[in-house]
């Protein structure tokens, strides 16, 4: 290959970067070359988008230097990178949802005349597009296009910039699983164009199926490169975790389950307005028994947290009726329904199960201040709170972590783990998990998952919203698809295929601007 | 452990002597300014602190009417602290503080008659639902999810005084002096009992209760923790089942009662009768106060004292140097302007 002729395209030499209390990065020495998918591989904090916005001049290293061509760059803004023709494509978009699709390719042009010419672009849209498998109709809103061909958008004003080294930086999280066949089909025909394709993530799937080479990356330093053919699952992990390796990375899949005489949660005809948003829940019919775990498939943003809400009591349903454990809870409060023995797992632990600057005791004595108040509330019983810590962490099989810490200190596995200590510790007869592995690495992500299915066993019900289907085929006993507010399938796993899955997911129409 | 403790009280000292330091800046830099204002406006800056410190802090009855201007700014300075535990930003304290006055005055000249030890707990009681309920308003539009507890705190101080102004204008005009828009003169038995022989007054025993159940409840009990849930999470706090709305309620008719036991506190011990425009801004200081001291409740007896000394200093310029008493405003306004820009400043520093 003339690859080694050529020499890198991009070379990172030395960089650090330094965040008060982590070291992010710690003198990564990289090599992106033409034509390569390079992965990134990596825990939850392990340094790789911080690497990745240091190269894009979103942050600045603290040390080392960047070169492009063999040249020391100094980048020290998007706009420079752009110049030397990297682009990122971020987790969260960077679209103008009201204007159409050949407006923000075109706010993005280098160099925009003050008169753009709308033909011209357009018809440069439709060219890459057609090459590269990109189809998006460059007249439509933004606002209508599915996540995919939004993503796609973003490709397309990469391309259209100029941009020779293209980083995505956890491209597929926000994907149905036949989005992500095509996303990696593009990224091939672009990588054989002679882009240089950076790949950020945490599944190894993901790796296996579309990277040339693949680096891993733990605790901000690099902890090996390896070739795609070299590349096993069983390799990454170890040096993804050292030699910590976790022992089974999948859950066993559930057996044949009793079902009780009253389910614990039913759900008659609910439909529920969102505020804020536009997502509703329309004539939900659900039934979840003990021992039983409903998982629920969607992209998200199809009315996964307005059900989990319902069923919480934060949002009111408009419609139709709610039963717990055989009595009627559709007007019953949030505090009520909790004290009925309800737990959750938030989607987002640091934003919505914990008060980030409180310590994790204090944490662990708001789940239930009715328990830990002495004389009506004048007073708290510290040490039963920390008693209950210890006990409900010990039963987990964990050991419990500084109680003066606060939560915003904590890693997102321990902090997960101190949510599931203090919901499960309560020993809830339903449990609303949402996301409970999201943004967890491997180890922790088991280890959640096992827990699931242990009090699943013991008993309790659990709705488990995900959008790994992986996780979902795993654990579920019962699986429904929500589409857009509404349940389109309910199934046992081993009847429906991902496939189908997938299609009921996006309404299968996906692709076409509407 | 006794290790452990040595640096955590390392820790404290430091915090301390940061905090200090800080409040000295702020107040070094003010006063500067302040002296330039003074200077353009052809006064000697350097006589008029003089004149401040000499006459304030240097007799025993300056000292005393320091100690009574800070009694309602204590009270209303708690007033704001204790909805910022959730987040809430009460900017109603003067209004707030003048409804406490007015129910308090109708319960004084309607029932003339009661003995003093049955007078004032109705008076206490009184300023404390008169200025609950007007920041109750506040609560329930924000429970409600109808108005921003901001805005409407904030509008209903013009409406507040102008009540005020109605009653004393109208109904409850005093007939012995026509000339002066005022109530009738409290009864004796209506009057807070007065300490030491000065102006102080009993308002003071109960800034200094109430600001000692504000530290115990917020750090102590059950409630004060929810209180502190709500403020630093209020997602996490309602999934955990936590009463929002039922706290934002509460919370306000307690801190707007506590506004208006300053009212009450004014009118009954100090004036003896209710008048139109008889605060002089003590609810706007007192929010200032609250943020100063970031709703500590040291730091809010030590600013409340510090801006005290400001304000009697203010009416004593006016005396002897014929600056008018308006003018404290602008050392007001340089204060809470540095205070802001500092706490900017170290926003940027730690991002």
């Amino acid at each position: 290959m003339d690859i080694v002729e050529q020499g890198p395209l991009v070379s990172l030499r030395g960089i650090s970067k330094g965040f008060p209390n982590v070291q992010a990065n710690d003198s990564v020495d990289l090599d992106f070359f033409r034509g390569e998918i390079h992965a990134l591989l990596g825990e939850n904090g392990a340094g790789k988008s911080t690497l990745m916005k240091i190269l894009y001049g979103f942050y600045r290293a603290d040390r080392g230097e960047i070169m492009v061509n063999g040249e020391r760059q100094n980048i020290r803004s998007p706009l420079d990178a752009r110049r030397l023709r990297i682009g990122m494509v971020f987790q969260t978009f960077t679209l103008i949802p009201a204007l159409s699709v050949a407006e923000n390719v075109a706010l993005y042009l280098p160099h925009l005349p003050a008169i753009p010419g709308r033909a011209r672009i357009a018809r440069q849209i439709r060219e890459v597009s057609l090459r590269y498998g990109l189809d998006v109709d460059p007249g439509a809103t933004v606002r209508d296009l599915c996540i995919g061909d939004q993503q796609k958008v973003e490709v397309l004003k990469l391309l259209l910039a100029d941009a020779r080294v293209l980083i995505f930086d956890e491209a597929t999280r926000v994907l149905a699983p036949h989005e992500i066949e095509s996303l990696f089909a593009v990224l091939k025909r672009l990588r054989d164009d002679g882009y240089s394709i950076v790949f950020i993530t945490h599944k190894l799937r993901e790796v296996l199926a579309c990277a040339d080479r693949i680096t891993v990356m733990r605790r901000g330093r690099i902890a090996g490169t390896l070739s795609c053919s070299e590349a096993t699952e069983n390799t990454l992990i170890s040096l993804m975790f050292e030699a910590a390796a976790p022992a089974e990375m999948r859950t066993a899949a559930p057996g044949q389950r009793t079902v009780s005489a009253t389910p614990s949660l039913e759900l008659r005809g609910v439909s529920a307005k969102a505020r804020g948003g536009q997502t509703r829940l329309k004539e939900i019919d659900l039934e979840l028994h003990s021992g039983e775990i409903l998982g629920v498939a969607g992209v998200s943003g199809n009315g996964q947290r307005e059900l989990g809400d319902v069923i919480l009591g934060l949002l009111p349903c408009a419609a139709g009726q709610k039963l717990l454990f055989g009595e009627d809870a559709t007007r019953w409060s949030a505090g009520h329904i909790r004290r009925s023995g309800i737990g959750f797992i938030p989607e987002e632990p640091l934003a919505m199960g914990v008060v980030p600057w409180m310590t994790v005791l204090q944490n662990a004595a708001l789940g239930d201040l009715e328990k830990y108040s002495r004389c009506g509330g004048l007073a708290l019983d510290w040490s039963a709170v920390r008693a209950d810590v210890e006990r409900s962490y010990g039963a987990l099989g964990l050991s419990a972590p500084g109680p003066h810490t606060q939560a915003r200190a904590l890693s997102g596995g321990n902090l997960q783990r101190s949510i599931l200590a203090r919901e499960l510790g309560r020993l809830p007869r339903l449990v609303v998990a949402s996301y409970p592995t999201r943004g967890l690495d491997v180890v922790s992500a088991t280890s959640a998952r096992r827990l699931l299915a242990t009090i699943r066993d013991s008993g309790a019900s659990v709705l488990l919203v995900s959008e790994d289907l992986d996780e979902l085929y795993g654990l579920s006993d019962r699986l429904i698809v929500l589409f857009e507010g509404r349940i389109v399938r309910t199934a046992f796993p081993r009847d429906i295929s991902r496939e189908e899955i997938g299609h009921l997911m996006t309404g299968t129409g996906c692709g076409h601007a509407q | 452990m006794r290790s452990r403790l040595k640096v955590l009280s390392d820790q404290v000292r430091r915090g301390l002597a940061s905090a200090a330091l800080r409040y000295v800046l702020i107040l070094l830099i003010a006063l500067a300014a302040y002296g330039a204002v003074l200077l353009m406006a052809g006064k000697d800056p350097v006589k008029a602190y003089g004149d401040i410190v000499k006459f304030t802090l240097g007799t025993s009855y300056g000292l005393s009417e320091v100690i009574v201007r800070m009694i309602p700014l204590l009270l209303t300075a708690v007033a704001v602290a204790l909805p910022s535990r959730l987040g809430l930003i009460n900017v109603g304290g003067e209004g707030q503080l003048y409804m406490g006055a007015w129910l308090a005055t109708w319960g004084a000249i309607t029932f003339t008659a009661l003995p003093a030890i049955a007078f004032v707990p109705l008076l206490i009681f009184l300023g404390f639902v008169g200025g609950g309920s007007w920041a109750a308003v506040a609560g329930l539009l924000r429970a409600k999810g109808w108005v921003n507890e901001t805005i409407s705190t904030l509008l209903m101080n013009y409406v507040a005084p102008l009540i005020v102004g109605y009653f004393v204008y109208g109904a409850w005009r005093s007939a012995e002096s026509s000339a002066f828009p005022q109530s009738p003169a409290f009864p004796p038995a209506a009057r807070l009992p007065r300490l030491f022989g000065t102006r102080i007054h009993l308002g003071l025993v109960l800034a200094v209760l109430v600001l000692a159940i504000y530290w115990f409840v917020m750090q102590r009990t059950a409630w004060g923790l929810r209180m502190r849930a709500i403020g630093g999470n209020p997602e996490a706090a309602r999934r955990l089942g936590i009463r929002l709305g039922w706290y934002i309620v509460i919370v306000l008719f307690i801190a707007g009662g506590i506004a208006g036991l300053a009212g009450m506190a004014e009118v009954s011990a100090l004036h003896g009768r209710l008048r139109s425009g008889f605060s002089p801004g003590y609810g706007f200081v007192g929010f200032m106060i609250s943020w100063l001291a970031g709703g500590s409740p040291l730091g809010m007896l030590l600013m409340s004292f510090l801006l005290a000394v400001i304000f009697a200093g203010g009416s004593l310029l006016q005396v002897t140097q014929g600056v008018p008493f308006a003018a404290v405003n602008v050392l007001m306004a340089i204060i809470l302007f540095i205070v802001l820009a500092q706490i900017r400043f170290a926003r940027r520093r730690r991002a």
